[in-house]
């Protein structure tokens, strides 16, 4: 108990939220209580000056000028994939591949392995899988002949173990795995399942996109061969995300895209690539979204990023204590381990209208199948309305967001 | 708090969500269709039924929010006794008020309690859907419609 006192004292939330411009405006007239953080986050200052200064100090392009202005380029381009390397505890910073965003290193990892597998091999997902943790997938088996199985979930969104475990056998080539689900919040056991996967020597991706801003997360320790992130979740901008793999996967993989930047020797007889993870890097990347991705990390290790999960955790503790006070509130996603996202549906009222009438009251949430139409399907739900926080939010914001519930359902009637 | 939002939700448009009109499935109709918004996930199957000429039934099932269901409800209430052509029309000037052109309000009759939803981007697809399904069927198409 004293524990969490002295944690609510450090953390000075109304200091944090003076580091994003964003959240200090009214929409329709109230102040925002931005909730939508599972579907991107706002960006802090930090990160948005830090784009401001490289174009307006250093924009050149990188790998290849002997200017000045490239050098510097290249080296804050270089030094971000260091800060991601210490963020997620990779061993060497030639680990870090940057992509687009999560979706973008999934498909790269598929298209790299599709040569490893043939007919009769098995794919292994779970059901809690946001699309682009599925279709990456099916494409593949389309085109090797794979099989792709799917690890269900119980009533409270949880991985079943056994299920799980009896999936996994010598037919097992690949696994891939969300860390935290996008739709219900539920907390995977990765590490069980890697350890698990690793028993029968099969190579497994987790897709951290909306574990990374919550969870610290050390690829070595849980030891698997690729983890995934996007940045605009983790307060960076849109547009660049990272590919963690180890070397000798990497080592493995044919490259995604060619072009420039990926190889070392042109002619029209044969191309040498580049070393990783230059190999996949083809073209000239975004720069400054990987330098905006830099600042967003250092933004969060000065905030540290336990005391966010734990201000985090207890905002979901609170939302949840004061939803279930609402009778015609039923919330999707009960797992016992469970990351800060509030998925719900009302009783007799559909999520977008949930979404249009909380956003009249300046309350941001997501209403949607959220990319997860399995698992919507799953809970005989046709979409939820998603309440998802972040570093920033507030109690007196959960305050918001359940009298907005308890308004729209008098409207409502 | 929320009487700006009335101008969307007006009462007509809860009574028509709660209680549908032609909610349930027909099991004689001429022809029948599904419409999809992959966007949100809404659902309907619409089904019609013909006689000399005209539009002699309505009716639709499906999931959808508030405004899609009025929609519905208050389209297959409408078309019923509609010739092909007055309801492709009637979609025409529905489709033109739902996306804020300037229409004769009058000419919309009931569906008027729709007219708010021009001021929401997000939720015109919501009202629209119904409409998009009527003209698919209509015009003969067999596959399921989508709003994208």
């Amino acid at each position: 108990m004293n524990q969490t006192v002295e944690k609510t004292v450090v953390y000075d939330v109304e200091r944090i939220r003076q580091d994003f411009p964003v959240l200090h405006q009214e929409i329709r007239g109230k102040q925002l209580v931005y909730l939508d953080n599972a579907a991107t986050s706002q960006k802090p200052k930090a990160v948005i000056d830090s784009i401001v200064h490289y174009y307006e100090n250093d924009n050149a392009n990188i790998h290849r000028g002997v200017h000045t202005l490239s050098e510097r380029a290249t080296l804050s381009y270089e030094n971000a994939r260091k800060t991601v390397r210490d963020f997620l505890n990779a061993s060497t910073e030639k680990e870090i591949v940057f992509t687009r965003g999560a979706t973008e290193a999934i498909n790269l990892v598929a298209n790299g392995i599709a040569e490893r597998l043939s007919a009769g091999d098995e794919i292994l997902i779970t059901a809690m899988e946001h699309h682009s943790n599925i279709v990456p997938w099916q494409m593949l088996c389309e085109k090797t002949g794979a099989e792709l199985k799917v690890a269900p979930i119980n009533d409270k969104g949880e991985l079943i173990w056994d299920e799980f475990e009896a999936l996994v056998s010598n037919k097992t080539k690949f696994a891939a795995v969300s860390h935290m689900s996008n739709a219900l919040g539920t907390i995977n056991p990765i590490k069980q399942m890697i350890d698990l996967l690793h028993k029968f020597d099969v190579p497994v991706l987790i897709d951290g996109a909306q574990a990374i801003p919550h969870i610290a997360v050390d690829v070595q320790a849980l030891d698997c061969e690729f983890y995934v992130f996007s940045g605009h979740k983790l307060y960076a901008p849109t547009g660049i995300g990272a590919l963690y793999g180890k070397m000798e996967q990497l080592e493995q993989m044919s490259p995604y895209q060619g072009g420039g930047d990926m190889i070392s020797i042109v002619t029209f007889d044969k191309t040498v690539y580049n070393k990783v993870p230059y190999k996949f890097e083809a073209g000239t990347p975004n720069i400054v979204g990987t330098i905006g991705l830099g600042a967003a990390i250092d933004y969060i290790n000065t905030v540290g990023i336990d005391a966010i999960a734990a201000h985090e955790n207890s905002l979901l503790e609170y939302a949840t204590e004061q939803s279930q006070k609402i009778d015609k509130l039923r919330i999707i996603g009960t797992a016992d381990n469970k990351g800060a996202i509030l998925s719900f549906v009302l009783d007799g009222i559909h999520p977008h209208d949930i979404g249009t009438m909380m956003d009249h009251q300046g309350i941001a949430v997501r209403a949607g199948h959220h990319c997860a139409m399995p698992v919507m399907d799953f809970f005989g739900v046709p979409a939820t309305a998603r309440a998802s926080f972040a570093m920033y939010n507030t109690h007196q914001e959960v305050d918001a967001l359940i009298a907005g519930i308890e308004n729209l359902i008098e409207m409502f009637g | 708090m929320l009487d700006d939002l009335r101008d969307l939700y007006q009462e007509v448009i809860f009574d028509h969500n709660r209680n549908p009109r032609n909610f349930r499935a027909m099991e004689n109709a001429d022809r029948q269709i599904d419409g999809f918004n992959p966007l949100c996930g809404d659902r309907i199957t619409l089904f019609i039924k013909f006689a000399d000429g005209k539009i002699s039934d309505a009716s639709f099932q499906g999931q959808g929010c508030a405004i899609s269901t009025a929609s519905a409800s208050l389209m297959t209430d409408i078309v019923k006794g509609q010739t092909e052509e007055e309801a492709q029309a009637l979609f025409s000037l529905f489709h033109k008020m739902a996306t804020g052109e300037e229409v004769e309000i009058d000419d919309l009759g009931k569906l008027a309690v729709l007219a708010g939803v021009c001021e929401y981007p997000a939720r015109v697809k919501c009202a629209t859907l119904p409409w998009h399904t009527l003209d698919a069927l209509l015009q003969g198409a067999e596959e399921p419609v989508t709003t994208e």
